[in-house]
């Protein structure tokens, strides 16, 4: 099972306690893992990625085993531990003030 | 038991404040959605019981709220706002042309008649419509594509669409606003439109009396007399007798025309309130005195309206929304700071209470009277 966190504006919206735990088929991708999140919680659909584009949204980023992985490509395979659940996928919003 | 619900938008949440028809006494619930922007809150008028917010954030876009409870529960809907076709281009502050781009939504508008029925406005401005409850949107294209849209400039708060009047009397007639556009009205649903500017005159542009261009603040009507107009322009505040297809100035002995909401008395269609503003740039009340301003007369002669309002050292700003009045028999009004105060009147504006006073800034001032 994929692993990811949520940032908490994100959590309250889709009413989420803690980590969501998803089961992918197929390669393990940014792009795999919003559309199961998405799937799950239509309701976050435009508040992570673009709608249409897919396109991450610009305070959005997303860390993994301590690493930044936003500017990868949506399709890129996520690292091995995200894959096998080891490590969590985060959804971060950006320090941006406000 | 009568009473009335306000739905207060803010920068950090909604709050919801309900009294009975004494208005004395207020239970505030809130914050709802808390840490985003609030822009607009609204009930429908066909089922008190149906809300829908315009909840927004600089992380993660919109997000468009309904409530079948008065407020109770919420559920996010439908916040999917495309353009319809190839959207083309507007002018940039720099006047350069720049895509049109959605960045939220300002102003929801229920239909008078259907509670699943609803307009919003939204920024880069347009229109859009669901006729399913907000589960869908679709883009009501004709207003964005006036030959005119090119042409259109954001003013300072971003190119939003914020104003949309629904005529009573005549369902094909609709009117809305845009920063920095101007008035345009609808006579066949949103089919066509033509901007309803003439008569207006703005020095920031360089053409003081064009077509379009001018940054309307806000418009009002009386439900009993759709065909008057009331506008709060940049500077000057404004009427008119022909539903827009013209206007004149009623600024009269007001000690400024700047300005952002502008309402009518809920039983008198002559009694018109306004914030006055010092300037462009200075976004508060002059000389530091709150004051409420009202006409009687439909404008030109203003009475200024001051008891239970701060008179010294205050230096807030109302926005364009953020004034509304309800219907009981005692006309009362309301209206929101940038300070986080919500003011109300169970007297017409004779008198002024704050029901809250340390909110976040607030946005967005609407009224349920509930029977």
């Amino acid at each position: 099972m994929i692993r990811v966190v949520l940032p908490s504006h994100l959590r309250r919206l889709a009413s989420i306690s803690g980590e969501v735990k998803l089961a992918i088929t197929g390669a393990v991708t940014q792009c795999s893992v919003l559309d199961a999140l998405e799937a799950r919680y239509p309701m976050l659909r435009g508040t992570i990625r673009d709608q249409d584009s897919k396109r991450r949204r610009a305070f959005i980023r997303f860390f993994a085993c301590e690493e930044d992985l936003s500017h990868e490509p949506p399709d890129a395979p996520l690292p091995a531990a995200v894959a096998a659940g080891t490590e969590p996928y985060l959804i971060v919003g950006a320090m941006a003030g406000g | 038991m009568t009473g009335v619900r306000v739905l207060v938008g803010t920068r950090k949440g909604a709050f919801i404040l309900s009294s009975d028809g004494m208005r004395r006494d207020w239970d505030v619930t809130g914050p709802l959605f808390g840490g985003w922007e609030i822009y607009h809150v609204k009930g429908s008028s066909a089922d008190t019981n149906r809300l829908y917010a315009s909840q927004t954030s600089g992380w993660s876009g919109q997000v468009i709220q309904r409530s079948d409870d008065g407020g109770k529960t919420w559920e996010p809907v439908g916040n999917k706002f495309s353009y319809d076709g190839t959207p083309g281009t507007h002018q940039w502050y720099d006047g350069t042309p720049h895509p049109w781009e959605f960045a939220r939504v300002w102003h929801l508008e229920p239909s008078l008649h259907d509670p699943d029925t609803l307009y919003a406005g939204v920024e880069d401005a347009g229109l859009f419509k669901s006729v399913d409850g907000g589960q869908t949107w679709l883009e009501l294209p004709a207003l964005r594509s006036h030959e005119s849209g090119p042409s259109w400039q954001p003013g300072a708060g971003g190119m939003c669409l914020h104003t949309i009047i629904q005529d009573p009397a005549n369902p094909a007639r609709i009117f809305t606003a845009i920063s920095a556009a101007g008035a345009f009205r609808s006579d066949d649903a949103g089919q066509t439109w033509q901007p309803i500017n003439r008569g207006l005159r703005s020095q920031g542009i360089p053409d003081e009396d064009a077509e379009v261009g001018h940054c309307v603040h806000h418009v009002a009507m009386h439900p009993a007399r759709p065909s008057v107009l009331y506008m709060q322009k940049h500077w000057d505040v404004m009427r008119s007798d022909d539903a827009g297809d013209s206007w004149r100035e009623i600024s009269g002995n007001l000690p400024s025309d700047f300005g952002f909401p502008i309402d009518v008395h809920a039983h008198e269609p002559d009694t018109v309130y306004v914030v006055p503003i010092t300037s462009d740039s200075l976004h508060y009340p002059p000389d530091g005195k709150l004051r409420v301003y009202r006409s009687r007369t439909g404008g030109n002669d203003w009475e200024p309206l001051t008891e239970g309002l701060p008179q010294r050292d205050c230096y807030v700003n109302v926005y364009r929304d953020a004034m509304a009045v309800d219907a009981l028999d005692d006309c009362g009004i309301y209206f929101g700071t940038t300070g986080g105060q919500v003011y109300g009147s169970a007297d017409a504006g004779d008198t002024w209470a704050p029901i809250v006073r340390d909110l976040p800034a607030v946005l967005s001032v609407e009224v349920q009277t509930l029977s």
